[in-house]
């Protein structure tokens, strides 16, 4: 678990709109080799701007003015992300680094099949793979995350909820990066599929041992699924420590504010009816 | 004291190239004031049907709704009179206003169709209404929707909901589209204002939590039929069906998880 992946030192963002906003201030943290990071907090706390801003994701009026961030490859070699230039930029993101957006029906284009929107990811990452390699690939994929190779020709709108996610997941998987960026990738489907999903990342993340960070809001379900969670308010991490330190030891207010704003599922109510 | 009674209800859609859907088959139960139901089951368990069907924008295959004993109206102005005593909160507040209208609109078109106090104290009313939702009603009144957070929004939605001073609320999914630190907010404002008027409530949801926390009695849809019928302990903590069990498991729940990865040591 001492094995670091990315390491975030002191890293802020700030929107410079008319009137300046600070979204991520003097954020530092660290992501460590296979481990799921969660990062909890409400609308508008940041924390999609910080797993953005990270991969340099974020357009302006959003500016970087300080911090670094460092990726420690699984080859040894570090980079330091914010001086790469945009060629080097473009081959990092998705090689290394992919993402699984939240809301999978706004993330998919509609009037293209997913196994073209799955080729993609090859034609513009892997330019010299044949076009029969790119379909054997694509099928692959499709077989890994359970949807199967059949479904490649269909479109997004003839898949149900879980499957887009899957599909989602597939793209996420690709050129077999070593951290995967969730945001907030459960929230819009049912529980029983929700929990679906969260079976699949698991049953990957042992394959190929990825690492997660996994943004949410759901505090109940990060507590299942992460080794360690980040709580971010108003752009700043207030607490970071294991899952279950967060549940059972919580050191900050804040925290111990978002764990009671959940009613619990099987414990006793706190109020009475 | 008003009560719904849902008696074998039965609701069949005939799909093109599937033939016919059965949305509800033989759901019966009662939803009467003063008490709240949750109505729980995975998407496409005919959760929101229910809803359709209480409302009568939908109407049922088979079976009957009464209300106090007597078929619920069909048409004119019998059925205006039903819905204004039943009213609904619908998921997504980004949806259900009219972005054109000012809140203020929003909230005096029901007070002024359903006649509930007289034209001069319409005023009034909407002022004491969005007060109620706990919103700063001389703040909010004269803006539109989008200047309005979601947290705001299903306020206004459930102020306009009660404007006619309905005995019945079916409140489909209503926080859904919230974020999870505004939800309990807008679950215990609607919790207190059941208790107080004393209304009956039906909340359609997939959250079991939160079904459980704020309903007295749960019923679990399964492809359309009733799989549980009980109280909210009873249904959560010892749920006697399979699909029951299937949804509890599959609700996040870290009390039981540490239990577990502790290996019951703790």
């Amino acid at each position: 678990m001492s094995d670091p992946l990315l390491s975030v030192r002191d890293f802020s963002v700030r929107y410079e709109t008319a009137a300046p906003v600070d979204a991520v201030r003097d954020v530092s943290l660290t992501v460590h080799r296979g481990e799921v990071l969660g990062l909890a907090g409400e609308s508008g706390c940041g924390k999609t701007t910080l797993a953005y801003g990270v991969q340099r994701l974020l357009k302006p009026p959003a500016v970087i003015p300080g911090g670094s961030v460092t990726w420690h490859d699984a080859d040894g070699s570090d980079t330091d992300l914010l001086a790469l230039d945009p060629d080097a930029l473009r081959a990092f993101r998705w090689d290394k680094v992919s993402m699984v957006f939240q809301g999978a029906m706004s993330a998919l284009n509609p009037v293209a099949t997913v196994g073209a929107q799955l080729a993609d990811v090859f034609e513009v990452h892997r330019p010299a793979m044949s076009r029969s390699a790119r379909t054997a690939a694509v099928g692959e994929l499709l077989e890994i995350v359970k949807v199967g190779a059949a479904r490649s020709r269909s479109y997004p709108h003839e898949l149900s909820g879980g499957m887009r996610q899957r599909i989602m997941i597939a793209m996420a998987l690709a050129l077999r990066p070593q951290l995967v960026v969730m945001d907030e990738p459960t929230t819009a489907l049912d529980v029983l599929v929700q929990r679906e999903i969260l079976r699949e990342i698991t049953r990957l993340r042992e394959a190929f041992g990825f690492s997660v960070v996994f943004i949410t809001h759901d505090l109940p379900l990060l507590l299942e699924i992460s080794d360690r969670i980040a709580i971010m308010r108003a752009g700043r991490i207030v607490e970071i420590d294991t899952a279950a330190n967060i549940w059972f030891r919580p050191r900050h207010d804040y925290t111990r504010t978002l764990l009671s704003s959940f009613p619990r599922l099987t414990a006793e109510r706190k109020v009475a009816r | 004291m008003t009560s719904i009674d849902v008696r074998g209800v039965w609701k069949t859609y005939r799909v093109r190239g599937a033939g016919a859907v059965d949305a509800l088959q033989d759901v019966s139960f009662t939803l009467s004031s003063g008490q709240t139901i949750g109505m729980v089951g995975q998407s496409g368990s005919g959760k929101s049907t229910v809803a359709k069907i209480l409302t009568q924008m939908e109407r049922p295959t088979r079976g009957q709704v009464l209300v106090d004993g007597r078929p619920v109206p069909s048409r004119g102005a019998a059925l205006r009179a039903y819905r204004q005593q039943l009213r609904m909160v619908f998921q997504d507040p980004f949806a259900s206003l009219n972005p054109y209208h000012s809140i203020r609109h929003h909230i005096e078109r029901p007070l002024a169709l359903s006649g509930v106090v007289p034209r001069e104290q319409i005023e009034a009313e909407v002022h004491r209404l969005l007060a109620r939702v706990q919103l700063d009603a001389g703040a909010v009144v004269d803006r539109r929707p989008h200047e309005l957070s979601g947290g705001q929004r299903q306020r206004v939605a459930i102020a306009r909901a009660l404007a006619p001073r309905p005995a019945l609320l079916v409140a489909d999914e209503p926080v859904s589209m919230l974020d999870v630190s505004l939800r309990m907010g807008v679950l215990s404002l609607l919790s207190d204002i059941q208790a107080q008027d004393g209304l009956g409530v039906l909340y359609i949801t997939h959250d079991l939590a939160t079904a459980r926390y704020f309903s007295d009695e749960i019923i679990v849809l399964n492809q359309g039929r009733i799989v549980e019928h009980g109280s909210a302990d009873e249904v959560i903590l010892r749920p006697r069906h399979p699909y029951t069990r299937e949804l509890r498991e599959a609700s996040p729940d870290p009390e039981r998880f540490f239990a577990d990865s502790a290996g019951g040591a703790r």
